[in-house]
C-alpha cells in the first residue's frame, strides 16, 4: 500500500426524501488498496459506493479523485467502473460485445476510435483472465451466476479503471463459489494494481479480502483499521457485534491495566481511562479458556453446547450474563466450569449507546 | 386446474365466431375482388353470354383499376409513415420517463395516458375541427397577437396531427411495457462504462426496448394507414386517404364493391407487410431474451 490518496470524500451528506442516509461523511482511499465498506443493511454502503461512481450526487460536500473536485462529473466522465449487485449485463449483446461495450465507446489518445484488431485483443485476454476463454460467442442468459459474475468484472476491467467499485458482487452466489471469487478478485486485484472498493455486510468476505475495513452503521463511519485491528481492537459495541461473535460485559476500568467485570479483577492491557471509568469489555468467544471450577477467575454453569464443525458452541451462564465460547473440548450441559482469559485477550472499550 | 387436452375445446366458440365473421366475410371480400363489376366490359359480355351458359369470369381488372389510385395510396403510406414517426419521438420520452416512475405512480400517469381514450374517437376529432378551423380557436388566439390566420385544417399536416392524437397512446403504452423490463442498473452500467445520454439511448435502451417499437409502430401505423374518419374531417376533400376511397366504393358515390373490395385486398397487404418486417425486429429481441 503507498500513501498516494486516490478517492478522498469530505463531509459528504446525502438525503433521501429528508432522510440524511450520509451524515458528514469523510473517508480517504488509497491508490492500489483494497478497500471494503462494511455494515448492515441501510447502513449507506453501497450510498457511498454510488457517490463515488456518480450516480448520487451529494447535498454537500466533496468528492475528490486524484486531487480532483469530481462532485459535478456525470459517471461516464469518471475513471471508474462499477461491478454491480445483479451484474446488470446487457441482455442483448453476447458475452464478447458485453466486455467490449466500453473499449467500443473509448478513444485513444489521438482522438480515433479503438481498432478492432485490439479491442478483440483486449477482450479476450480480459476473458482469459477470468477463466472464460472460449465463452464469447455465448449468450450471457447461457452463463451460470458465478460466469455472469465474471463477465461483469471482466467488463469493468477491461477498461483499466483507477478504481472498481463493487456492489456486493458475490450476494447471489452460493458459499462455495463465494469463496472462490473471494480469492479470485484478491488475485485480480494484486495482479493489477487497481484500487477496489467493495461493499458487504458479510464481515468474514470483509476480513477475508481487504487491506481496509470501514465499518458503517447509519450513515456514519465507525471505524477504519485493518482486518486485524477491526477483529481484535473493535471501537465500540457495535463493531464488536458486528465483527463475528463476541461478549460484550460492562466493567469497571480500576486503574491503568486492570479492570473489574464478573465481580472479578483481571490484568488487562490497555490504559489511559479515568479512575473507575465505566468501560464495555470485549472478549471473543474463542479467548475464554476452560479450566476446573476451582482454577477459574470466573465460573459458570453450561447451558448448552452446539456442535458447530470445527469447534463447540457453547452458552454458558456467569452471574446473569450468558457467555459465548467456543471451545474443541465440550462441556456437559448443566456442568459447573471455570473460565481463564488472558490479558491480551481483553478488549477495552469506551462506554457508547450503541 | 383444467387439463390441457379439454382446455383447447375452450377455444371453439371463438373459432365458431373467426369462422363465421372473419374467415368467410374475407373470403367474400376476395370473390369480389376478382370478379368483374357490374359495369365493366367484361361482365356485360359474361352477361350477354349468361343467357347460354351461367360462368364465373374472374379477372385481375379491378387489382389494375388500384393503378390509378396510386398517388392516393403513396399519400396514405406517407401520411402514415409521418404520424407514426411522430408518435414514436414523443412516445420514447414518455414511455421511459413512465417506467421509471414508482409503481403506484406509474398506475396514475398510465390512467392519464388513456384518459383521451375513454372520450369517443368522433368527438376527439371533432373538437380538433373547431379548434384549427379558419375562426377557429387557434386563429382567434393568434389574431389577438396580431397573427394569421393561418390554413390550418383541410391540410395534410392537420391529418398527421389528428393520427397522432388519436394513436399516441397506443405507441406509448407497448414503450412503457418494453422498457418497464429495463432494470435501472443496466442504464447505469451503460453510464459506468462510458455512454452519454445520448449513446445510453441509441445502445441500450433502443435494442431493449425494440419489442415494443415494434408493436408500437404496427398499432400506430395500421390504423392510420387505413383511416377515414381523420382525413374526411380534418383533411378535406384535397386529402383523400386509402379508407376514403374504399368507404367511396361502398357507401358513397363510386359505388364498386369490387373494386372497394380490391383495395381492401390491396391494403390488406400492406399491413401484413408492415406487420411482418416489423414482427422480425421482435423476434430479434426476442431471441436475446431467451
Amino acid at each position: 500500500m503507498n500513501e498516494n490518496l486516490i478517492v478522498s470524500l469530505k463531509d459528504i451528506v446525502v438525503e433521501f426524501d429528508g432522510e440524511k442516509v450520509l451524515d458528514g461523511l469523510s473517508l480517504d482511499i488509497h491508490d492500489k488498496e483494497f478497500v471494503t465498506f462494511l455494515g448492515p443493511s441501510g447502513c449507506g454502503k453501497t450510498t457511498t459506493l454510488r457517490v463515488i461512481a456518480g450516480f448520487i450526487t451529494p447535498k454537500s460536500g466533496n468528492v475528490f479523485f486524484d486531487g480532483q473536485d469530481i462532485a459535478d462529473l456525470p459517471p461516464y466522465k469518471r475513471q471508474v467502473n462499477t461491478v454491480f449487485q445483479k451484474y446488470a449485463l446487457f441482455p442483448h449483446l453476447n458475452v464478447f460485445e458485453n466486455v467490449a461495450f466500453g473499449l467500443r465507446l473509448q478513444k485513444d489518445e489521438n482522438g480515433k476510435k479503438l481498432s478492432e484488431a485490439l479491442i478483440r485483443e483486449k477482450v479476450l485476454e480480459m476473458l482469459a483472465t477470468v477463466g472464460l476463454k472460449g465463452y464469447e460467442r455465448r449468450s450471457i442468459h447461457q452463463l451460470s451466476g458465478g460466469q455472469q459474475q465474471r463477465v461483469a468484472i471482466a467488463r469493468s476491467l477491461v477498461n483499466s479503471p483507477r478504481v472498481l467499485l463493487l456492489d456486493e458482487p458475490l450476494g447471489a452466489l452460493d458459499l462455495k463459489l463465494r469463496k472462490e471469487m473471494q480469492l479470485e478478485l484478491k488475485r485480480l486485484q494484486r495482479e493489477m494494481q487497481i484500487t477496489f472498493v467493495y461493499v458487504t455486510h458479510d464481515q468474514e468476505e470483509a476480513l477475508t479480502m481487504s487491506d481496509t475495513v470501514v465499518v458503517m452503521n447509519d450513515g456514519h463511519i465507525q471505524q477504519i483499521g485493518s482486518p486485524e485491528d477491526i477483529y481484535n481492537e473493535p471501537c465500540n459495541a457495535f463493531v464488536a457485534r458486528f465483527i463475528g461473535d463476541s461478549n460484550i460485559v460492562d466493567g469497571v476500568m480500576l486503574k491503568d491495566y486492570l479492570v473489574s467485570f464478573g465481580g472479578q479483577e483481571f490484568l488487562c492491557v490497555d490504559g489511559g481511562f479515568a479512575p473507575n471509568e465505566s468501560v464495555q469489555v470485549v472478549i471473543r468467544p474463542e479467548d475464554v479458556e476452560i479450566v476446573p471450577p476451582q482454577d477459574g477467575a470466573l465460573t459458570g454453569r453450561v447451558r448448552e453446547v452446539i456442535f458447530k464443525g470445527v469447534h463447540f458452541e457453547m452458552h454458558v451462564d456467569v452471574e446473569g450474563y450468558e457467555w459465548l465460547i467456543h471451545s474443541t473440548h465440550a462441556s456437559q450441559p448443566g456442568e459447573i466450569i471455570g473460565m481463564n482469559i488472558a490479558p491480551d485477550m481483553i478488549h477495552i472499550m469506551r462506554r457508547t449507546e450503541g | 386446474m383444467l387439463k390441457t387436452k379439454n382446455s383447447r375445446w375452450l377455444a371453439a366458440p371463438y373459432l365458431v365466431w373467426m369462422v363465421t365473421f372473419i374467415v368467410v366475410p374475407l373470403l367474400i371480400v376476395i370473390w369480389y375482388a376478382l370478379t368483374p363489376s357490374q359495369t365493366s366490359a367484361i361482365n356485360a359480355a359474361a352477361a350477354a353470354d349468361a343467357a347460354t351458359a351461367p360462368t364465373v369470369v374472374f379477372t385481375l381488372e379491378n387489382l389494375t383499376q388500384i393503378g390509378r389510385y396510386t398517388g392516393v395510396f403513396a399519400r396514405s403510406l406517407i401520411l402514415a409513415a409521418e404520424a407514426t414517426a411522430i408518435c414514436l419521438v414523443l412516445a420514447f420520452p414518455v414511455g421511459y420517463a413512465l417506467s421509471r416512475l414508482r409503481a403506484n405512480k406509474q398506475h396514475i400517469m398510465l390512467m392519464l395516458v388513456m384518459l383521451p381514450m375513454w372520450m369517443n374517437f368522433l368527438l376527439r376529432t371533432y373538437a380538433w375541427m373547431s379548434l384549427l378551423e379558419n375562426n377557429g380557436l387557434i386563429n382567434r388566439l393568434l389574431g389577438f397577437f396580431g397573427l394569421g390566420p393561418f390554413q390550418l385544417i383541410n391540410t395534410s399536416g392537420a391529418v398527421v396531427l389528428g393520427m397522432v392524437y388519436n394513436y399516441l397512446p397506443y405507441m406509448i403504452l407497448p414503450l412503457y411495457t418494453a422498457m418497464t423490463k429495463i432494470d435501472n442498473s443496466i442504464i447505469e452500467a451503460a453510464q459506468d462504462l462510458g455512454c452519454n445520454l445520448r449513446r445510453t439511448v441509441t445502445r441500450v435502451l433502443i435494442p431493449l426496448s425494440s419489442s415494443g417499437i415494434a408493436t408500437g409502430i404496427t398499432m400506430v401505423f395500421v390504423p392510420s394507414v387505413s383511416t377515414f374518419i381523420i382525413s374526411r374531417m380534418l383533411g378535406g376533400g384535397s386529402n383523400l386517404l386509402i379508407g376514403d376511397l374504399i368507404e367511396l366504393q361502398f357507401l358513397g358515390n363510386a359505388y364498386n364493391l369490387n373494386l372497394g373490395s380490391a383495395m381492401s385486398l390491396v391494403l390488406m397487404v400492406i399491413v401484413l407487410l408492415c406487420m411482418s418486417f416489423t414482427s422480425s425486429f421482435d423476434e430479434e429481441s426476442m431471441e436475446g431474451v431467451m
